[in-house]
């Protein structure tokens, strides 16, 4: 689908309302995992608004990323309690398997590594969400197993 | 009636109405509360808490600017806590804010400067946390300067209150916050009309005029060129605020002297063009109205004005659809230039190319129409350079005259002359009116049929505002227009103009002539205009605008003699060739959602 | 205390205290709830003590008699499920496991209020419940639509913004803009989404009406204490030697009493609350009660054992806030920017020591002058953490 009618897609089924904004943007990053310029004036127009009020409302967002990012995104908690049961060594494992360092993404595209906010298995930490899917109590061993279902 | 509120501030008794902030409350004690975010214009932000106050059985401080007054309400102004929470506040500010003040174009008119004078905050006391931006001076118009930014979205909320542009959003979150066109590209490549209204509003000087001051000062030190000034009708009631006058003072005699002591060798007055500009309008209008009416031709009305170049570059964008309904006449800024560099150069014998072509004007957004490419009917560009009213305030102080003992003079002849019709094309209303006074009497041989030609409906601050006339006794030309009743409207600030402007796009406007400026209150709420701005102040000047008006010899744009001459001497007749040429202009479909890939 | 006596003490308070986690059949449930008068349900939850769960503690009662007499044509149940409080995932395990009790509870606040409307904002790290909860949602609203009920749920999913767990900003995300709280008042149940009278609840708050409702005020009440009424769901992590990490405990224990059950004892600090939460040390476990007369809790507690830097935690929280604040007031953005830099540099020698007490000033200016709660408590750590280990921020 192009991203034209993606986006029109999306207007249409939540509605052309200005409140419908925020859902319209998730269904293009879950498309095309981030809003591009085109993207972004392709919403402001369907929701007649302005451009700059629809980037204005995406760069608050986290998960609404108005930077290219990889097919898959890993997001590794970056919180104290993960940090405590040894997030550094998972990070620095997810780092070698994959060649890039948290905060980039891989050159054939496939991966963007992340560091987030809690995302809530602060009991189980480290935990990271890759795409929608989370993985928690992590080891260097299972974390990059986890990465690799996704090669 | 609305329901009353008692409240105690610092332990005085004050009513107010429902409704009423403590903010509010406060200034009618007299009390003074700092602001920062707050601005009279635009709807409350709460987010700056320079405003904070001390609330009775209340461990915080509430934003007086935000907090509704409450019956019973004991608030204090002025505590310990309240002093000190400010200067915190006001300290943080500095520390996020670019400090180098004496380098700053708004040095000595800046909120922030005022409020970390007043209460004494060393600008150390927190680090430096200020992030490396760069300036953009793209837009001709508008320079932004992040690095000066108190985030107070005052810009913000101007842009998407009362011109519904919405050029400027915040973005980003915490540390990242920061005011952002789409994308933050540049100011020159969004959807920005240029007017000035965010310059008007911005406390500091993150948001300024482009200001051409040295470029105005070296074509007067150049001998080799030949300088003329224009002024505009609003500038006239507004100069007198940079340079210690009471608000809504005349200095318009003054301002013709200063302008020569200055140094230019010409003192016209964009008035003459104002006036010539209702002469092009008025018969294009009736020309639209004889091809409807009598011809049945499907001809595009109701025809807009034109002389508002916020309002031109906002229809292009997100109104190209009804361009054609736009007036094809030049703004009397760009009829000047064309005319000085032809008429008044061939008159005076003058090359013009040597001719350097200076408007002041209460606008931003005239830096950029004289910028457009197609302002060039003189062979030249036609207005070489556009300065505000605050610009011209700065040259005269730098000039050391002293401005208000200054005797007063008349403009120079050939393009000077003018009429009271053209003085109130500065207030919401004034082009309708002009545009009536002299339509009227072309059809039917008589004056409008208003007291004093003061045509009272078309005034005031509303933000739309209609009226009718009826046609009635109409020449034998214009039979065809008996009895008729033309229907007018009149909006300012874009907000506004965007209700008139869908009507006509959806096929469904009533009107046949509309009037729109996109400043509120007309050119004398300009964003070229001195700050600050209110409604109050706004006020004073058109109260200024239409004495002015009421002062003057002539009050009807036909009357100017000069206009008169010009006709015989030069343009022949309205909507002739020449006038075609030299006076008349087209629009760019410019389009809200281009791609905007460049 | 060694470890089967904890474990034993763990196991006789789960069987004391079993409101949330419970498995029950609820099938009667909405009948004998819609059964019931809007006045009867009101003067339970009243009855009861229940204070929101979310950390705040307003009255339930309170908010649905305000949203109640609030005259509007339209008005709005809002389950608060944007749990973003590092330290915090009892909301999860409650949608996860016990769905079936958060819906009637919508449901009966939706029945006091006179809501048609509800909506779940669900916080986009946790879309993976989606599927499920949809299911489980789509089932509900089916269920009461055929006992005749106007009332129905919607799911709406954050985006990835903390503050957005503050109820104006949360409504402010609904209505689709930047996630930034409003000034108040007005009050969300006067004026709230789309200005029209709402009630904002947490998911736990929710789960406990439901089950006030159903089995009345009096199994709640009889737990806790006067202020602190019943149980509450709490998330434990950091330095104990449990995993299971949620559990209902009752409110009113000491620290010292909850560490003794979650940890092997060598614990120095406990972060009551999460990120925005207090830091207390191991000399006022004893005479601090959790709950509103102590440090009131959204539900974190998060242990620290003597080998922790606290330096590295507050760093880690002050990180958080300058990343997560709104950055709309400037107590909250430049302050928790402020605070950040002030320990960098005091650590590092470039202020001097005494300059964390121009911070710890600027921190109690933040939290009487930031224009929302989160704003206000975003200091909360900085403040604790500097006055009970200032030695650990020096050196």
């Amino acid at each position: 689908m192009s991203p034209e009618d993606l986006i029109s897609r999306s207007a249409e089924k939540h509605g052309r309302e200005r409140k419908n904004l925020i859902p319209i943007l998730q269904d293009i990053v879950r498309e095309n995992s981030y809003l591009s310029e085109e993207a972004m004036v392709s919403v402001a127009r369907e929701l007649d608004i302005s451009p700059a009020e629809v980037y204005g409302v995406a760069t608050f967002y986290s998960f609404l990323d108005t930077k290219p990012l990889g097919k898959n995104i890993i997001r590794i908690c970056k919180t104290i309690i993960c940090y405590m049961h040894g997030q550094d060594e998972v990070i620095r494992a997810i780092e070698d398997r994959l060649k890039i360092k948290l905060g980039e993404t891989t050159p054939d595209g496939e991966f963007s590594f992340l560091p987030t906010n809690c995302i809530g298995h602060c009991h189980k930490g480290p935990a990271m969400l890759i795409n929608d899917r989370v993985y928690s109590s992590l080891t260097p061993e299972t974390a990059v197993r986890a990465v690799e279902e996704y090669i | 009636m609305s329901e009353k509120i008692t409240l105690k501030i610092n332990n005085i008794d004050v009513t107010v109405s429902a409704g009423a902030t403590v903010l509010d409350a406060a200034r009618k004690l007299k009390i003074k509360i700092p602001t920062l975010c707050n601005h009279p214009d635009i709807c409350v932000a709460g987010n700056c808490r320079v405003c904070v106050v001390e609330q009775k059985d209340s461990g915080a401080l509430p934003a007086a600017c935000a907090t509704p007054a409450a019956e019973g309400m004991e608030i204090h102004t002025n505590t310990r806590r309240v002093r000190e929470a400010r200067k915190a506040v006001i300290s943080l500010l500095l520390s996020e804010h670019n400090n180098d003040c004496l380098r700053c174009y708004k040095n000595g008119n800046c909120e922030l400067q005022e409020l970390a004078t007043e209460y004494t905050v060393e600008a150390d006391r927190y680090i430096s946390i200020l992030k490396d931006y760069g300036v953009d001076k793209s837009s001709p118009s508008i320079q932004k300067d992040d690095s000066k930014c108190v985030r107070c979205q005052r810009c913000v909320r101007t842009c998407a209150n009362l011109q519904d542009v919405s050029a400027l959003w915040i973005s980003g979150k915490g540390r990242k916050n920061k005011i952002s066109t789409f994308m933050d590209k540049t100011i020159d490549y969004v959807v920005c009309t240029n007017c000035g209204q965010c310059v008007n509003r911005c406390p500091t000087g993150a948001l300024t005029e482009k200001n051409y001051i040295e470029e105005v000062w070296g074509a007067i030190d150049d001998p080799s060129k030949h300088v003329v000034v224009q002024t505009a009708p609003a500038v006239r009631v507004a100069l007198g605020e940079v340079l210690g006058c009471e608000t809504g003072s005349r200095v318009t005699g003054k301002m013709v002297t200063v302008l020569k002591r200055l140094g230019f060798d010409r003192v016209f007055d964009t008035n003459f063009t104002a006036d010539l500009t209702i002469i092009e309008e008025g018969h294009e209008l009736l020309r639209r109205l004889s091809e409807k009416l009598r011809d049945g031709k499907d001809v595009p009305l109701p025809q807009f004005t034109s002389c508002s170049p916020g309002w031109i570059k906002y229809a292009e964008h997100v109104f190209p659809e009804i361009l054609d309904y736009l007036s094809t006449c030049k703004s009397p800024q760009q009829m000047f230039g064309a005319l000085a560099k032809t008429y008044y150069a061939e008159k005076a014998g003058i090359d013009p190319a040597d001719m350097v072509v200076v408007s002041v004007m209460p606008c931003t957004a005239k830096k950029f129409e004289a910028a457009r490419p197609e302002m060039n009917s003189s062979g030249f560009r036609d207005v070489d350079c556009v300065i505000t009213t605050r610009e011209l305030g700065h040259m005269i102080k730098q000039s050391g005259i002293d401005f208000n003992n200054l005797e007063e003079s008349l403009c120079d002849s050939l393009l000077g002359a003018h009429t009271g019709a053209a003085v109130i094309f500065g207030a919401t209303g004034g082009v309708m009116e002009a545009a009536l006074r002299t339509a009227y009497e072309v059809v039917t041989g008589r004056a409008v049929p208003f007291e004093n030609l003061n045509i009272i409906p078309v005034r005031g601050m509303n933000g739309v505002r209609e009226a009718s006339v009826k046609i009635e006794g109409c020449l034998s030309k214009w039979k065809f227009l008996e009895g008729a009743e033309l229907k007018l409207a009149i909006a300012h600030g874009l907000v506004n103009a965007r209700k008139l402007a869908k009507q006509v796009a959806e096929g469904r406007s009533p009107y046949h002539f509309i009037e729109i400026m996109a400043c509120p209150g007309g050119c004398l709420g300009g964003g070229g205009q001195p700050i600050p701005t209110n409604m109050d102040i706004r006020m004073k000047r058109m109260d200024a605008i239409y004495s002015e008006d009421e002062s003057l010899e002539f009050r009807k744009s036909h009357d100017n003699p000069e206009v008169i001459r010009i006709y015989e001497d030069f343009l022949k007749e309205p909507l002739g060739k020449r006038s075609h040429k030299l006076l008349h202009t087209r629009y760019t479909e410019r389009g809200r959602y281009r791609t905007l890939n460049r | 205390m060694d470890s089967s006596t904890r474990e034993r003490r763990i196991a006789e308070h789960k069987k004391r205290v079993n409101l949330i986690f419970k498995k029950c059949v609820w099938d009667d449930f909405l009948d004998r709830a819609l059964e019931m008068s809007p006045e009867d349900m009101l003067e339970k939850v009243k009855e009861s003590g229940l204070r929101g769960r979310g950390g705040a503690g307003f009255p339930t009662w309170l908010k649905w008699k305000f949203a109640r007499e609030a005259e509007a044509d339209e008005k709005y149940v809002i389950c608060n499920a944007d749990e973003g409080e590092p330290g915090t995932f009892k909301d999860r395990a409650i949608l996860q496991e016990q769905a079936g009790k958060v819906l009637p509870g919508m449901l009966v606040c939706a029945k006091v209020i006179g809501a048609e409307k509800g909506f779940i904002y669900l916080r986009g790290e946790y879309a993976y419940l989606l599927p499920a909860l949809s299911q489980e949602v789509e089932n509900f609203n089916e269920k009461i639509r055929e006992k005749g009920e106007r009332f129905s749920i919607e799911i709406k999913l954050g985006s990835g913004a903390y503050v957005c767990g503050e109820e104006t900003a949360l409504i402010e995300s609904l209505e689709g803009n930047r996630g930034e709280p409003r000034n108040k008042p007005p009050f969300p149940v006067s004026e709230g989404y789309l200005g029209k009278p709402t009630v904002v609840h947490n998911v736990e708050t929710l789960v406990y009406a439901s089950i006030i409702i159903s089995e009345g005020p009096e199994c709640f009440k009889s737990l806790g204490t006067s202020d602190s009424a019943g149980a509450k769901v709490f998330c434990i992590s950091g330095d104990t030697d449990l995993d299971e990490g949620i559990y209902e405990l009752e409110m009113g224990m000491t620290i010292k009493e909850f560490v003794e059950l979650f940890s092997d004892g060598d614990i120095k600090a406990v972060q009551v609350g999460g990120a925005s939460g207090h830091c207390v040390p191991r000399k006022k476990f004893a005479d601090t009660i959790i709950g509103f007369e102590g440090v009131p809790t959204g539900g974190s507690m998060v242990l620290f054992n003597s080998s922790r830097s606290m330096y590295n935690v507050l760093h880690n929280y002050l990180e958080f806030f300058e990343e997560e604040s709104c950055g709309q007031c400037t107590p909250c953005r430049i302050g928790c920017q402020q605070l950040l830099k002030g320990i960098e540099a005091v650590k590092s020698g470039e202020k001097p020591s005494e300059y964390l007490d121009d911070l710890v000033k600027l921190a109690g200016m933040m939290k009487i002058s930031a224009k929302c709660g989160l704003g206000q408590s975003a200091a909360n750590p900085f403040i604790s953490i500097v006055e009970h280990f200032r030695e650990e921020i020096m050196y």
